[in-house]
Protein backbone atom coordinates (compact mmCIF):
# COMPACT_ATOMS: atom_id res chain seq x y z
CA UNK A 1 0.00 0.00 0.00
CA UNK A 2 1.12 3.34 -0.92
CA UNK A 3 2.12 5.78 2.36
CA UNK A 4 -0.44 8.31 1.09
CA UNK A 5 -3.46 5.71 0.92
CA UNK A 6 -2.06 4.22 4.64
CA UNK A 7 -1.94 7.81 5.58
CA UNK A 8 -5.42 8.43 4.09
CA UNK A 9 -7.04 5.37 5.85
CA UNK A 10 -5.68 6.25 9.09
CA UNK A 11 -6.96 9.39 8.85
CA UNK A 12 -10.33 7.78 8.84
CA UNK A 13 -9.83 5.33 10.95
CA UNK A 14 -8.80 8.01 14.13
CA UNK A 15 -11.50 10.56 13.04
CA UNK A 16 -13.90 7.57 13.20
CA UNK A 17 -13.04 6.86 16.66
CA UNK A 18 -12.96 10.48 17.72
CA UNK A 19 -16.26 10.97 16.24
CA UNK A 20 -14.97 13.74 13.49
CA UNK A 21 -16.16 13.84 9.72
CA UNK A 22 -13.19 14.88 7.44
CA UNK A 23 -13.68 16.96 4.75
CA UNK A 24 -12.68 15.35 0.93
CA UNK A 25 -9.11 14.06 1.41
CA UNK A 26 -7.18 16.49 -1.20
CA UNK A 27 -3.46 17.18 -1.53
CA UNK A 28 -4.61 20.57 -0.86
CA UNK A 29 -6.50 20.56 2.14
CA UNK A 30 -5.49 22.44 5.30
CA UNK A 31 -4.59 20.70 7.95
CA UNK A 32 -5.80 22.84 10.54
CA UNK A 33 -8.93 22.52 8.54
CA UNK A 34 -9.29 18.84 8.40
CA UNK A 35 -11.35 18.11 11.90
CA UNK A 36 -8.91 16.23 13.63
CA UNK A 37 -7.82 18.06 16.51
CA UNK A 38 -3.93 18.12 17.93
CA UNK A 39 -4.89 14.87 20.32
CA UNK A 40 -5.95 13.53 17.24
CA UNK A 41 -3.03 14.12 14.79
CA UNK A 42 -0.73 12.85 18.08
CA UNK A 43 -2.67 9.73 17.82
CA UNK A 44 -2.10 9.34 13.84
CA UNK A 45 1.18 10.36 13.97
CA UNK A 46 1.36 7.24 16.50
CA UNK A 47 -0.23 5.16 14.33
CA UNK A 48 1.95 5.95 11.78
CA UNK A 49 4.68 4.79 13.41
CA UNK A 50 3.57 1.40 14.22
CA UNK A 51 2.27 0.88 10.18
CA UNK A 52 5.11 2.42 8.31
CA UNK A 53 8.13 2.32 11.26
CA UNK A 54 8.75 5.77 10.89
CA UNK A 55 7.96 9.26 13.24
CA UNK A 56 9.73 11.53 10.62
CA UNK A 57 8.69 14.58 13.15
CA UNK A 58 10.68 13.28 16.13
CA UNK A 59 13.11 12.05 14.06
CA UNK A 60 13.87 15.15 12.15
CA UNK A 61 16.45 17.55 13.50
CA UNK A 62 14.47 21.03 12.32
CA UNK A 63 11.57 21.45 13.35
CA UNK A 64 8.72 20.50 10.28
CA UNK A 65 5.23 21.79 10.19
CA UNK A 66 3.67 20.70 7.05
CA UNK A 67 0.42 23.07 6.33
CA UNK A 68 -1.82 20.86 3.98
CA UNK A 69 -2.08 16.84 3.48
CA UNK A 70 0.31 17.06 0.42
CA UNK A 71 2.95 18.24 2.67
CA UNK A 72 2.06 15.97 5.13
CA UNK A 73 2.28 12.71 2.90
CA UNK A 74 5.67 13.97 1.18
CA UNK A 75 6.93 14.37 5.18
CA UNK A 76 6.36 10.16 5.62
CA UNK A 77 7.37 9.78 1.89
CA UNK A 78 10.96 11.94 2.45
CA UNK A 79 11.53 10.03 5.96
CA UNK A 80 11.42 6.51 4.26
CA UNK A 81 13.91 7.12 1.86
CA UNK B 1 -3.97 -15.66 64.54
CA UNK B 2 -1.98 -14.63 67.65
CA UNK B 3 0.94 -11.64 67.15
CA UNK B 4 2.49 -10.44 70.11
CA UNK B 5 4.86 -7.70 70.64
CA UNK B 6 8.84 -6.95 70.99
CA UNK B 7 9.58 -8.31 74.13
CA UNK B 8 9.76 -11.84 72.97
CA UNK B 9 12.18 -12.75 70.46
CA UNK B 10 11.43 -14.47 67.39
CA UNK B 11 13.02 -17.73 68.74
CA UNK B 12 10.82 -17.82 71.40
CA UNK B 13 7.64 -17.71 69.51
CA UNK B 14 8.54 -20.29 67.03
CA UNK B 15 9.80 -22.37 70.03
CA UNK B 16 6.10 -21.66 71.58
CA UNK B 17 4.01 -22.30 68.58
CA UNK B 18 2.83 -26.49 69.27
CA UNK B 19 3.09 -28.96 66.72
CA UNK B 20 6.03 -29.72 64.05
CA UNK B 21 6.30 -26.44 61.95
CA UNK B 22 8.18 -26.73 58.51
CA UNK B 23 10.49 -24.59 55.92
CA UNK B 24 10.76 -26.15 52.51
CA UNK B 25 12.44 -24.76 49.32
CA UNK B 26 12.64 -26.68 46.43
CA UNK B 27 16.08 -28.78 47.07
CA UNK B 28 15.50 -28.53 51.45
CA UNK B 29 13.49 -29.44 54.24
CA UNK B 30 14.19 -27.27 58.03
CA UNK B 31 12.16 -28.39 60.49
CA UNK B 32 11.60 -25.41 62.53
CA UNK B 33 11.27 -27.29 65.59
CA UNK B 34 15.07 -28.82 65.66
CA UNK B 35 15.73 -24.61 66.54
CA UNK B 36 15.49 -25.47 69.84
CA UNK B 37 18.67 -26.22 71.31
CA UNK B 38 20.05 -25.72 67.38
CA UNK B 39 21.61 -23.57 64.83
CA UNK B 40 22.27 -23.19 61.68
CA UNK B 41 25.12 -20.75 62.25
CA UNK B 42 27.67 -23.06 63.51
CA UNK B 43 30.04 -22.00 66.15
CA UNK B 44 30.25 -18.93 64.66
CA UNK B 45 27.17 -17.96 66.14
CA UNK B 46 28.10 -16.56 69.57
CA UNK B 47 30.31 -13.96 67.86
CA UNK B 48 27.41 -12.29 66.05
CA UNK B 49 25.86 -11.36 69.33
CA UNK B 50 25.47 -7.62 69.57
CA UNK B 51 26.81 -6.80 66.18
CA UNK B 52 25.13 -5.07 62.85
CA UNK B 53 24.66 -8.26 60.89
CA UNK B 54 24.41 -8.68 57.26
CA UNK B 55 22.41 -11.40 56.10
CA UNK B 56 23.75 -12.42 52.79
CA UNK B 57 23.21 -15.68 52.49
CA UNK B 58 22.15 -16.28 48.77
CA UNK B 59 19.77 -19.70 49.57
CA UNK B 60 16.69 -18.30 51.11
CA UNK B 61 16.04 -20.84 53.40
CA UNK B 62 19.57 -19.87 55.06
CA UNK B 63 18.29 -16.31 55.18
CA UNK B 64 15.29 -17.55 56.41
CA UNK B 65 16.37 -19.28 59.33
CA UNK B 66 19.54 -17.12 60.55
CA UNK B 67 16.75 -14.07 60.75
CA UNK B 68 14.64 -16.14 63.48
CA UNK B 69 18.09 -17.19 65.40
CA UNK B 70 19.69 -13.36 65.11
CA UNK B 71 16.44 -11.58 65.94
CA UNK B 72 16.97 -10.87 69.99
CA UNK B 73 20.85 -11.17 69.63
CA UNK B 74 22.20 -8.90 66.90
CA UNK B 75 21.83 -5.57 67.09
CA UNK B 76 21.27 -5.08 63.89
CA UNK B 77 20.07 -7.66 61.14
CA UNK B 78 20.81 -5.91 57.65
CA UNK B 79 18.57 -8.26 55.43
CA UNK B 80 20.28 -8.43 51.96
CA UNK B 81 17.46 -9.32 48.77
CA UNK B 82 18.50 -10.97 45.96
CA UNK B 83 19.71 -8.81 43.17
CA UNK B 84 21.22 -5.56 44.99
CA UNK B 85 24.16 -4.99 42.72
CA UNK B 86 27.24 -5.51 43.87
CA UNK B 87 28.63 -2.19 43.77
CA UNK B 88 25.92 -1.18 46.50
CA UNK B 89 27.20 -3.15 48.95
CA UNK B 90 29.83 -1.13 50.06
CA UNK B 91 27.53 1.88 50.60
CA UNK B 92 25.10 -0.70 52.61
CA UNK B 93 28.13 -1.69 54.77
CA UNK B 94 28.81 1.41 55.57
CA UNK B 95 25.73 3.00 56.21
CA UNK B 96 24.69 0.34 58.38
CA UNK B 97 28.01 -0.47 60.49
CA UNK B 98 27.84 -3.56 59.33
CA UNK B 99 30.14 -5.60 61.23
CA UNK B 100 29.77 -9.10 60.25
CA UNK B 101 27.93 -11.60 57.63
CA UNK B 102 26.07 -14.58 57.68
CA UNK B 103 27.17 -16.07 54.23
CA UNK B 104 26.78 -19.31 52.57
CA UNK B 105 28.20 -20.88 49.20
CA UNK B 106 26.14 -18.10 46.96
CA UNK B 107 26.78 -15.14 48.64
CA UNK B 108 28.56 -12.11 47.04
CA UNK B 109 32.12 -11.62 47.67
CA UNK B 110 32.53 -9.89 50.71
CA UNK B 111 36.47 -9.80 51.10
CA UNK B 112 36.59 -6.30 49.65
CA UNK B 113 34.74 -4.59 52.40
CA UNK B 114 36.96 -5.84 55.06
CA UNK B 115 33.98 -7.43 57.58
CA UNK B 116 35.78 -8.81 60.35
CA UNK B 117 33.12 -11.50 61.19
CA UNK B 118 31.94 -13.99 58.44
CA UNK B 119 29.53 -16.76 59.77
CA UNK B 120 28.93 -19.25 57.27
CA UNK B 121 25.23 -21.50 56.94
CA UNK B 122 25.77 -25.14 57.81
CA UNK B 123 23.79 -27.77 55.13
CA UNK B 124 21.28 -28.12 58.00
CA UNK B 125 20.32 -27.08 62.07
CA UNK B 126 23.39 -28.90 64.28
CA UNK B 127 22.66 -28.83 67.54
CA UNK B 128 24.14 -26.31 70.12
CA UNK B 129 24.88 -26.55 73.77
CA UNK B 130 22.13 -23.84 74.92
CA UNK B 131 20.12 -21.40 73.40
CA UNK B 132 21.16 -17.72 73.78
CA UNK B 133 19.60 -15.43 75.96
CA UNK B 134 17.63 -12.76 74.18
CA UNK B 135 18.19 -9.31 75.38
CA UNK B 136 18.24 -7.04 73.18
CA UNK B 137 15.31 -5.33 70.91
CA UNK B 138 16.56 -5.96 67.25
CA UNK B 139 16.51 -3.49 64.54
CA UNK B 140 15.51 -5.21 61.21
CA UNK B 141 16.70 -3.08 57.92
CA UNK B 142 14.86 -3.64 54.51
CA UNK B 143 17.44 -3.15 51.75
CA UNK B 144 14.24 -1.59 49.36
CA UNK B 145 15.47 -0.87 45.13
CA UNK B 146 13.68 3.17 45.02
CA UNK B 147 13.08 3.96 41.84
CA UNK B 148 16.36 5.42 41.15
CA UNK B 149 18.11 2.17 41.67
CA UNK B 150 19.65 3.68 44.78
CA UNK B 151 18.71 0.68 47.94
CA UNK B 152 16.96 2.61 50.38
CA UNK B 153 17.31 1.02 53.29
CA UNK B 154 14.57 1.00 56.14
CA UNK B 155 14.72 0.58 59.89
CA UNK B 156 11.72 -1.75 60.96
CA UNK B 157 11.78 -3.65 64.41
CA UNK B 158 10.02 -7.22 65.25
CA UNK B 159 6.94 -5.19 66.74
CA UNK B 160 6.38 -2.94 63.62
CA UNK B 161 6.73 -5.80 61.43
CA UNK B 162 4.16 -8.30 63.25
CA UNK B 163 1.52 -5.73 64.77
CA UNK B 164 -1.46 -7.16 64.96
CA UNK B 165 -3.65 -6.72 62.01
CA UNK B 166 -7.82 -8.24 62.55
CA UNK B 167 -7.03 -11.88 60.75
CA UNK B 168 -8.36 -11.48 57.48
CA UNK B 169 -7.45 -14.73 56.77
CA UNK B 170 -9.04 -18.01 57.60
CA UNK B 171 -7.75 -20.08 60.27
CA UNK B 172 -9.52 -23.37 60.39
CA UNK B 173 -7.60 -26.34 60.17
CA UNK B 174 -3.62 -26.58 59.74
CA UNK B 175 -2.14 -23.70 58.01
CA UNK B 176 0.51 -24.08 55.28
CA UNK B 177 1.68 -20.71 53.70
CA UNK B 178 2.80 -19.61 50.19
CA UNK B 179 4.35 -17.19 48.57
CA UNK B 180 5.74 -15.82 45.57
CA UNK B 181 7.93 -13.21 46.81
CA UNK B 182 11.24 -13.86 48.17
CA UNK B 183 11.23 -13.67 51.89
CA UNK B 184 13.49 -11.07 51.71
CA UNK B 185 11.47 -8.50 50.46
CA UNK B 186 8.70 -6.58 52.80
CA UNK B 187 6.02 -8.89 51.02
CA UNK B 188 7.08 -11.95 51.38
CA UNK B 189 8.82 -11.49 55.39
CA UNK B 190 5.11 -10.07 56.30
CA UNK B 191 4.00 -13.83 54.89
CA UNK B 192 7.10 -15.55 56.79
CA UNK B 193 6.88 -14.46 60.03
CA UNK B 194 2.90 -14.40 59.68
CA UNK B 195 3.28 -18.25 59.58
CA UNK B 196 6.26 -18.34 62.03
CA UNK B 197 4.04 -16.04 64.77
CA UNK B 198 1.03 -18.35 63.58
CA UNK B 199 2.20 -21.61 63.75
CA UNK B 200 1.95 -22.31 60.25
CA UNK B 201 4.62 -24.28 57.48
CA UNK B 202 5.58 -22.36 54.55
CA UNK B 203 6.95 -23.00 51.11
CA UNK B 204 9.45 -20.74 49.70
CA UNK B 205 10.15 -19.71 46.02
CA UNK B 206 12.97 -20.74 44.55
CA UNK B 207 14.41 -18.29 41.79
CA UNK B 208 15.24 -20.69 39.28
CA UNK B 209 12.29 -22.93 39.48
CA UNK B 210 9.38 -22.66 36.88
CA UNK B 211 6.01 -20.91 37.66
CA UNK B 212 4.81 -24.81 36.71
CA UNK B 213 7.13 -26.76 39.19
CA UNK B 214 6.28 -24.10 41.50
CA UNK B 215 2.73 -24.84 41.90
CA UNK B 216 3.11 -28.52 41.76
CA UNK B 217 5.36 -27.94 44.72
CA UNK B 218 3.16 -26.05 46.30
CA UNK B 219 0.33 -28.29 45.84
CA UNK B 220 2.03 -31.64 46.97
CA UNK B 221 3.12 -29.39 50.83
CA UNK B 222 -1.33 -28.78 50.46
CA UNK B 223 -0.95 -24.97 50.39
CA UNK B 224 -3.86 -23.39 52.00
CA UNK B 225 -2.83 -19.67 52.36
CA UNK B 226 -0.72 -18.10 49.46
CA UNK B 227 0.30 -14.68 48.43
CA UNK B 228 1.87 -12.81 45.97
CA UNK B 229 1.66 -9.57 43.60
CA UNK B 230 -1.29 -9.05 40.98
CA UNK B 231 1.25 -9.72 38.36
CA UNK B 232 2.53 -13.04 40.07
CA UNK B 233 -1.13 -14.38 40.00
CA UNK B 234 -1.78 -13.61 36.63
CA UNK B 235 1.27 -15.87 35.23
CA UNK B 236 0.37 -18.43 37.64
CA UNK B 237 -3.43 -17.98 36.43
CA UNK B 238 -1.95 -18.27 32.73
CA UNK B 239 -0.28 -21.36 33.67
CA UNK B 240 -1.91 -24.94 33.42
CA UNK B 241 -0.71 -26.36 36.61
CA UNK B 242 -2.70 -23.99 38.31
CA UNK B 243 -5.16 -26.83 38.88
CA UNK B 244 -2.39 -28.24 41.15
CA UNK B 245 -3.18 -25.66 44.32
CA UNK B 246 -6.70 -25.20 46.47
CA UNK B 247 -5.75 -22.08 48.61
CA UNK B 248 -8.15 -21.50 50.97
CA UNK B 249 -6.62 -17.76 50.88
CA UNK B 250 -5.72 -16.19 48.25
CA UNK B 251 -3.74 -12.54 49.06
CA UNK B 252 -2.47 -10.26 46.70
CA UNK B 253 -0.87 -7.65 47.59
CA UNK B 254 2.34 -5.06 46.54
CA UNK B 255 0.20 -3.30 43.81
CA UNK B 256 -3.32 -2.42 42.78
CA UNK B 257 -5.34 -5.58 41.82
CA UNK B 258 -7.89 -4.72 39.91
CA UNK B 259 -11.32 -6.08 39.13
CA UNK B 260 -9.93 -8.33 36.70
CA UNK B 261 -7.61 -10.57 38.87
CA UNK B 262 -10.30 -10.54 41.45
CA UNK B 263 -12.66 -11.71 38.79
CA UNK B 264 -10.17 -14.57 37.66
CA UNK B 265 -9.04 -15.36 40.94
CA UNK B 266 -12.70 -15.91 41.79
CA UNK B 267 -13.48 -18.19 39.19
CA UNK B 268 -10.29 -20.29 39.39
CA UNK B 269 -11.01 -20.68 42.99
CA UNK B 270 -14.53 -20.34 44.12
CA UNK B 271 -14.60 -21.44 47.69
CA UNK B 272 -11.46 -19.15 48.51
CA UNK B 273 -10.74 -16.27 50.50
CA UNK B 274 -9.46 -13.31 47.75
CA UNK B 275 -8.18 -10.73 49.89
CA UNK B 276 -5.71 -7.38 48.57
CA UNK B 277 -4.28 -6.01 51.42
CA UNK B 278 -2.45 -2.17 50.81
CA UNK B 279 1.55 -2.28 52.33
CA UNK B 280 4.58 -0.85 51.59
CA UNK B 281 8.20 -0.84 52.98
CA UNK B 282 7.93 1.94 54.45
CA UNK B 283 4.19 2.12 55.87
CA UNK B 284 3.78 -1.07 56.59
CA UNK B 285 0.40 -3.45 56.19
CA UNK B 286 -2.60 -0.72 56.19
CA UNK B 287 -5.29 -2.89 55.63
CA UNK B 288 -7.12 -5.96 53.82
CA UNK B 289 -9.62 -6.31 51.56
CA UNK B 290 -12.02 -9.10 51.49
CA UNK B 291 -15.08 -8.33 49.42
CA UNK B 292 -13.73 -9.34 45.95
CA UNK B 293 -14.10 -5.71 44.69
CA UNK B 294 -11.38 -3.37 43.44
CA UNK B 295 -10.60 -0.83 45.87
CA UNK B 296 -11.79 -0.07 49.02
CA UNK B 297 -14.19 1.46 51.72
CA UNK B 298 -14.03 4.92 51.60
CA UNK B 299 -14.70 4.67 55.03
CA UNK B 300 -11.70 3.65 55.76
CA UNK B 301 -10.50 7.27 56.39
CA UNK B 302 -13.69 8.05 59.29
CA UNK B 303 -11.97 5.71 62.23
CA UNK B 304 -8.63 4.66 63.05
CA UNK B 305 -8.64 0.99 62.35
CA UNK B 306 -6.14 -1.92 63.54
CA UNK B 307 -4.10 1.18 64.64
CA UNK B 308 -3.81 2.60 60.94
CA UNK B 309 -5.27 6.57 60.65
CA UNK B 310 -5.37 7.31 56.79
CA UNK B 311 -5.65 10.73 55.56
CA UNK B 312 -5.48 12.10 51.71
CA UNK B 313 -2.84 15.04 50.92
CA UNK B 314 -2.25 16.61 47.64
CA UNK B 315 -4.07 13.00 45.71
CA UNK B 316 -1.75 10.88 47.97
CA UNK B 317 -2.75 8.34 50.64
CA UNK B 318 -0.57 9.41 54.12
CA UNK B 319 -0.50 6.74 56.52
CA UNK B 320 0.57 6.71 60.41
CA UNK B 321 0.32 3.55 62.08
CA UNK B 322 1.86 0.95 64.62
CA UNK B 323 3.31 -0.65 61.82
CA UNK B 324 4.94 1.96 60.36
CA UNK B 325 8.85 1.80 59.62
CA UNK B 326 10.72 3.72 62.08
CA UNK B 327 13.31 5.64 59.92
CA UNK B 328 15.46 5.42 56.99
CA UNK B 329 18.61 4.27 58.15
CA UNK B 330 19.81 7.49 56.05
CA UNK B 331 18.21 9.77 58.89
CA UNK B 332 19.38 12.54 56.40
CA UNK B 333 16.33 11.67 54.96
CA UNK B 334 12.84 11.56 56.76
CA UNK B 335 10.39 8.68 56.51
CA UNK B 336 7.56 10.30 57.93
CA UNK B 337 6.34 13.83 58.09
CA UNK B 338 6.23 15.81 61.23
CA UNK B 339 3.00 14.62 62.26
CA UNK B 340 4.29 11.09 62.14
CA UNK B 341 2.25 10.31 58.52
CA UNK B 342 4.04 8.73 55.71
CA UNK B 343 3.49 9.64 52.01
CA UNK B 344 3.13 6.12 50.36
CA UNK B 345 3.11 8.41 46.89
CA UNK B 346 -0.07 6.24 45.56
CA UNK B 347 -2.58 8.59 44.66
CA UNK B 348 -6.33 7.92 45.61
CA UNK B 349 -9.49 8.42 44.19
CA UNK B 350 -12.86 8.46 45.53
CA UNK B 351 -15.81 7.56 43.94
CA UNK B 352 -18.89 7.59 45.55
CA UNK B 353 -18.78 5.15 48.41
CA UNK B 354 -14.94 3.37 47.63
CA UNK B 355 -11.64 4.49 47.25
CA UNK B 356 -9.76 3.54 43.63
CA UNK B 357 -5.77 3.55 43.46
CA UNK B 358 -4.76 5.53 40.14
CA UNK B 359 -1.38 4.87 40.00
CA UNK B 360 2.09 6.30 41.40
CA UNK B 361 2.88 10.09 42.25
CA UNK B 362 5.75 9.93 39.62
CA UNK B 363 3.97 7.98 37.01
CA UNK B 364 1.54 10.04 35.38
CA UNK B 365 2.35 10.46 31.41
CA UNK B 366 1.56 13.79 30.28
CA UNK B 367 -0.63 14.14 27.28
CA UNK B 368 -1.03 17.93 26.12
CA UNK B 369 -1.14 19.31 29.28
CA UNK B 370 -3.67 16.17 30.65
CA UNK B 371 -2.44 13.99 32.93
CA UNK B 372 -2.96 10.10 32.83
CA UNK B 373 -1.63 7.42 35.29
CA UNK B 374 -1.00 3.94 33.35
CA UNK B 375 -2.94 2.10 36.06
CA UNK B 376 -6.27 3.65 35.05
CA UNK B 377 -6.07 2.06 32.01
CA UNK B 378 -4.74 -1.01 32.38
CA UNK B 379 -7.49 -1.34 35.01
CA UNK B 380 -9.67 -0.96 31.99
CA UNK B 381 -7.56 -3.08 29.20
CA UNK B 382 -7.43 -5.87 31.49
CA UNK B 383 -11.43 -6.23 32.18
CA UNK B 384 -11.31 -6.76 28.44
CA UNK B 385 -12.32 -10.83 27.87
CA UNK B 386 -9.20 -11.44 25.79
CA UNK B 387 -6.13 -9.66 27.85
CA UNK B 388 -4.32 -11.42 30.27
CA UNK B 389 -2.50 -8.57 31.83
CA UNK B 390 -1.44 -4.70 29.96
CA UNK B 391 1.24 -2.43 30.70
CA UNK B 392 0.33 1.07 29.23
CA UNK B 393 3.51 3.91 29.27
CA UNK B 394 3.95 6.88 27.37
CA UNK B 395 5.65 7.14 23.92
CA UNK B 396 7.25 10.69 23.33
CA UNK B 397 4.80 12.73 20.49
CA UNK B 398 5.72 15.65 18.41
CA UNK B 399 2.63 16.92 18.87
CA UNK B 400 1.34 16.26 22.26
CA UNK B 401 4.68 15.80 23.93
CA UNK B 402 3.58 12.22 24.80
CA UNK B 403 0.19 9.61 24.43
CA UNK B 404 -0.31 6.41 25.38
CA UNK B 405 0.50 3.63 24.40
CA UNK B 406 -0.24 0.05 25.36
CA UNK B 407 1.29 -3.49 25.69
CA UNK B 408 -0.65 -6.48 25.68
CA UNK B 409 -0.65 -10.00 26.64
CA UNK B 410 -4.06 -11.89 25.38
CA UNK B 411 -5.29 -14.78 27.48
CA UNK B 412 -5.03 -16.72 24.90
CA UNK B 413 -4.52 -17.39 21.05
CA UNK B 414 -1.32 -15.49 20.95
CA UNK B 415 -0.79 -16.46 17.88
CA UNK B 416 -3.56 -15.16 15.83
CA UNK B 417 -3.71 -14.17 12.11
CA UNK B 418 -2.94 -10.73 11.44
CA UNK B 419 -6.94 -9.99 10.28
CA UNK B 420 -7.86 -11.22 13.71
CA UNK B 421 -5.38 -9.24 15.79
CA UNK B 422 -6.36 -6.25 13.82
CA UNK B 423 -10.61 -7.17 15.14
CA UNK B 424 -8.84 -7.98 18.90
CA UNK B 425 -6.99 -4.49 18.70
CA UNK B 426 -10.73 -2.73 17.56
CA UNK B 427 -12.52 -4.08 19.86
CA UNK B 428 -10.00 -3.51 22.84
CA UNK B 429 -10.08 0.05 21.68
CA UNK B 430 -13.81 0.56 21.43
CA UNK B 431 -13.56 -1.26 25.12
CA UNK B 432 -11.72 1.79 26.06
CA UNK B 433 -13.26 4.42 24.56
CA UNK B 434 -16.20 3.39 25.98
CA UNK B 435 -14.69 3.44 29.49
CA UNK B 436 -12.44 6.43 29.51
CA UNK B 437 -11.96 10.06 28.20
CA UNK B 438 -10.40 10.32 24.15
CA UNK B 439 -7.15 11.37 26.08
CA UNK B 440 -6.72 8.13 27.88
CA UNK B 441 -7.55 5.65 24.99
CA UNK B 442 -4.06 4.13 23.61
CA UNK B 443 -3.16 5.84 20.32
CA UNK B 444 -1.62 2.35 19.95
CA UNK B 445 -1.68 -1.49 21.00
CA UNK B 446 1.08 -3.79 20.67
CA UNK B 447 0.55 -7.95 21.29
CA UNK B 448 3.41 -9.06 23.27
CA UNK B 449 3.97 -12.75 24.70
CA UNK B 450 4.53 -11.50 27.87
CA UNK B 451 5.61 -8.76 30.28
CA UNK B 452 8.57 -8.52 32.58
CA UNK B 453 8.11 -9.06 35.97
CA UNK B 454 10.94 -7.44 38.36
CA UNK B 455 11.95 -9.71 41.39
CA UNK B 456 10.03 -7.63 43.62
CA UNK B 457 6.67 -9.45 42.01
CA UNK B 458 5.85 -5.77 40.55
CA UNK B 459 5.37 -5.27 36.63
CA UNK B 460 8.37 -3.94 34.83
CA UNK B 461 8.26 0.12 34.12
CA UNK B 462 10.42 1.71 31.98
CA UNK B 463 9.81 5.52 31.16
CA UNK B 464 9.21 5.70 27.98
Amino acid sequence: MSVKLTIMQQMEQVAREHGKILPPLKEDLVLANCGLDSLGFAVLVARLEDTLGIDPFTAAEDAIFPITLGDFVKVYEHGRQ
Amino acid sequence: MSMAGSETALRDHVAAAPGQRWLWDRDRSICLTDLHRGTILGAGFPSLAGGSVLVAAENQINAAIALIELDGVARRVVILPPGVEFGHLAEIVAAAQVDAAVVDNGSPPLKTLGLPVQVCCESSIIPASEDPASRVCTEWVLVTSGTTGVPKMVVHNLASLTAPLQAASPADGATVWGTFYDIRRYGGLQIYLRALLGGASLVLSNPEESVADHLARLGQHGVTHLSGTPSHWRRALMNPAIEKIAPRYVRLSGEIADQAILDGLRATFPQAVIGHAYASTEAGVAFDVNDGRAGFPADYFAATRDGVEMKIVDGSLRIRSPRTALAYLDTAQALAGADGFVDTGDIVEQDGDRCFFAGRKGGIINIGGMKVHPEEVEAVINRHPRVRMSLVRGRQSPITGSVVVADVVLSSGQDLESKRQIEVKSDILKFCSDALPRHKVPASISFVPKLDVAATGKLVRRQG
